[in-house]
């Protein structure tokens, strides 16, 4: 409504190049009321439900530079509340040749987004001109596009975790729902900020200078662990790692647990 | 997930009634900026941990912003906020440049930054900025903002998660409230350096979103120097 | 007169008498006080002679740290212990009355240690009673004649019994580090390290722990109680002093009121009042 009593406006001094603006760009009009965003309005008609809840889950996705690369891993469960209902997930994704991405929250998101993902790296694959889309381009540019999304309060329900080689340099860093995002040497996102980041810091703390060997041992503890105390967690897993060679993202793997401590506990 | 919500997070799994996800635009991710200003120069500095509830998201986050040779941003507060205002304010100093062929002044940048946040008014970035820099004259200036765009012009400034912790303490030590016998003197560049570094070591101790380090940036007629200095990770 | 305003015998237990305005004084916008919650990290494991407690020593109020070195490891026994994590007040409260009433059960079943079992029973039964609204959680360890126990006693009543067990908000690091870590049989040694990394994973990862860590071991026969076992974080050193000098404060009045003497009198005391003289407090 308002936009329309603008326009007209606009046509009667428009054609006056040096005439001021309006002082008050989409505002109301005389005597009008502004019309918020995201307001619940009178008539009822701009009424819209969106979804404001994630349905088909994945849980934490972890992420470890060591010396010369990335690891990125998460289970294959798609959980449907605390049902563990679709048993393979498969949410560790190869982007290019120097970028894989983890992904956590919402399956149905995460799948939209992954359509884009792949139709950017399509047409640049058309474009054909040598370059190839580097991790921290992708990483903003999700940065972009989950807040763009959180302005209008209906958010991408996920976390992702972008790794990769960037000017030979291991690249590793985090978005969430929000746009909100960092880099870090370690990142672990849902339960696992809580159980497996303590782990991945103590680690990386202790050896700075990692080999792939050691951050792949390190990764599979903190699986490990997560499978014993996240109630969403999986004994299978997906391993991408990236190095200046390239993307390689493993078939599912399978946690090694030990359960002989359950047989200790009576009691209560 | 009630780990991450509300008053109760120290027990995660004690209350047992289904929670409906709501959706909030907004986090907390925590971080204090101060900044002193001198007759010659102004420092800044702002610690790195990134956090939001209970947990570190990382101990490394510069929240410092060199917008240019004089001036620098220091923002916290909703980090999705500060990551799109500070690209904002970076993209407009490059058109300015751009259409004027000089470098935007920090009074200038100032009132830039205060229009940027107002135009957000009914959905503001929820932000604590504070903006140090060089004025035209060259002297030391400070400007703190509110997150909906009101600006004011001082000598010194403590934003942030523990900005109320330590306001008082700048007002006492560079203000020089409420003491006798003491006579205003222009600051040192090296006292500057020392109180902030001082003043986030007691905002480590009892601010818990403030830790780990902290980076300082100097802003002097030579340009901008950057120090850093570790603080308790607890 | 006076028992019209205040009864002269208050009846056992809490009192109650202001929920219902308290209720309704929140609905109306005035919340109740904020109490001081120890968002903490708080751990216990079994290892081959006996029990080893862990605690963080932080306390917070919302944000900010109010105690940097608060004791979490709480006594009740000469042979049990027991760590708290919640409502600073319930924790500390809840824990000094079992101890009392262990103590009673003890002399009445005359017998030279109470099980850990019988000190398990008394907290969960008394948290049961009052539905969550104590809002303690803890870690009951101990060593009877049984051999040693460990249980973690939530706040609405429920309890486990386990070989090891964490608590607070710091509780999911803690427990990474057990996961990683734990195996029957440690050594004390062994499980004194295994309990300082797991506290140190609470102090260092979440936000409502922090300060040094406390670590209490039960043998069968004695007790270590090591507070602090280490001081994981020392506090920065400052750049410059912050001494103010003599003057500074504002003297915005004087006002002298003569002392006026108006009677000397002087007692004289023999030596033996003098030498039976208490001057210890």
């Amino acid at each position: 409504m308002t936009k329309r009593v603008n326009t007209t406006k606009m046509a009667q001094f428009g054609s006056d190049a040096f005439a001021a603006k309006s002082f008050w760009h989409n505002g109301p009009a005389p005597g009008a009321s502004y019309n918020f965003p995201n307001m619940r309005s009178s008539s009822g008609e701009e009424e819209m439900q969106r979804s404001q809840t994630p349905i088909t889950t994945g849980t934490s996705v972890l992420g470890l530079k060591f010396d010369n690369g990335v690891i990125i891993c998460a289970d294959t469960l798609g959980s449907y509340g605390s049902l563990a209902r679709f048993r393979d997930c498969q949410r560790v994704m190869k982007v290019n040749n120097n970028i894989a991405v983890g992904v956590g929250g919402d399956y149905a998101d995460f799948q939209y987004l992954k359509r884009v993902i792949d139709q950017k790296i399509m047409d640049e694959h058309i474009a054909d001109d040598g370059f190839a889309l580097k991790p921290k381009a992708l990483y903003t540019w999700l940065t972009r596009v989950m807040y763009n999304r959180r302005n209008k309060f209906d958010p991408l329900w996920n976390n992702y975790v972008v790794g990769g080689m960037q000017e030979g340099v291991p690249f590793l860093g985090a978005v969430d729902l929000r746009g909100m995002a960092y880099q870090d040497r370690h990142i672990a996102t849902g339960y696992g900020s809580y159980i497996a980041l303590p782990l991945l810091r103590d680690a990386a703390d202790k050896n700075p200078n990692m080999s792939l060997q050691q951050a792949k041992e390190i990764m599979e503890k903190c699986l490990e662990v997560l499978y014993y105390r996240d109630a969403r967690s999986f004994p299978k897993y997906q391993m991408a790692i990236v190095t200046a060679e390239g993307v390689t993202v493993s078939d599912v793997l399978e946690v090694k647990s030990n359960w002989e401590v359950a047989h200790m506990i009576s009691g209560f | 997930m009630a780990m991450t919500e509300g008053a109760n997070r120290y027990l995660p799994d004690y209350s047992s009634h289904p929670v409906q996800h709501h959706f909030s635009p907004y986090s907390d991710n925590g971080g204090s900026i101060v900044s002193i200003a001198g007759d010659d120069f102004v420092v800044i500095g702002s610690d790195t941990r990134l956090s939001s509830g209970f947990s570190i998201h990382t101990r490394e986050q510069s929240k410092l912003f060199q917008v240019s040779n004089s001036t620098v941003l220091g923002s916290t507060g909703c980090w999705c906020d500060t990551l799109t205002l500070t690209r904002l304010v970076e993209a407009r100093m490059k058109m300015y440049e751009h259409s004027h062929n000089k470098v935007m002044s920090t009074p200038a940048i100032a009132q830039m930054l205060s229009t940027m946040m107002y135009y957000k008014r009914f959905f503001p970035y929820y932000v604590s900025n504070v903006l140090a820099g060089l004025d035209t004259e060259g002297k030391g200036c400070v400007f703190s903002y509110d997150p909906i765009g009101h600006f004011s012009r001082s000598d010194y400034r403590a934003g942030g998660s523990a900005g109320a912790l330590l306001q008082p303490l700048l007002d006492n030590q560079i203000g020089l409230k409420n003491q006798e016998g003491v006579t205003a003197a222009p600051i040192p560049l090296k006292r500057a350096v020392a109180i902030l570094k001082d003043v986030f070591i007691s905002a480590a101790e009892r601010d818990i979103y403030t830790g780990d380090g902290i980076e300082i940036k100097i802003i002097t007629k030579d340009g901008v120097r950057t120090e850093s200095f570790g603080l308790r990770k607890d | 007169m006076a028992s019209v305003l205040l009864a002269e015998n208050q009846e056992p237990g809490f009192s109650f008498e202001n929920c219902r305005r308290n209720a309704f004084l929140a609905k109306k916008g005035n919340a109740l006080p904020k109490a001081t919650k120890t968002g903490t990290t708080i751990v216990g494991i079994i290892f081959k002679d006996g029990v080893i407690l862990g605690a963080d020593t932080r306390a917070t109020e919302d944000t900010i740290v109010s105690d940097k070195n608060c004791s979490k490891i709480h006594y009740l026994a000469k042979n049990m212990y027991c760590c708290g994590a919640g409502t600073a007040a319930d924790t500390e409260v809840t824990t000094q009355m079992i101890c009392s009433q262990l103590e009673l059960h003890r002399l009445s079943t005359n017998r030279d240690i109470v099980p850990v079992v019988t000190a398990c029973k008394f907290l969960k039964q008394m948290l049961f009673r009052y539905q969550g609204h104590i809002g303690a959680a803890l870690v009951l360890g101990g060593v009877d004649n049984t051999g040693p126990h460990l249980y973690s006693i939530h706040p609405h009543g429920s309890s486990d019994k386990l070989p090891y067990t964490t608590m607070g908000s710091g509780s999911l690091a803690a427990m990474a580090v057990f996961e990683a870590g734990w195996k029957p049989e440690l050594t004390e040694e062994e499980g004194k390290l295994l309990v300082r990394n797991a506290i140190a994973a609470g102090i260092f990862n979440d936000l409502g722990s922090g300060s040094n860590i406390d670590i209490c071991v039960i043998r069968r026969g004695s007790v270590d109680y090591i507070r602090p076992y280490e001081t994981a974080n020392l506090k920065g050193e400052k750049q410059m002093s912050y001494s103010f000098k003599k003057g500074t404060t504002a003297v915005l009045d004087v006002k002298t009121v003569p002392i006026i003497i108006e009677d000397v009198v002087v007692h004289h005391t023999g030596e033996a009042a003098v030498e039976s003289m208490d001057t210890s407090s």
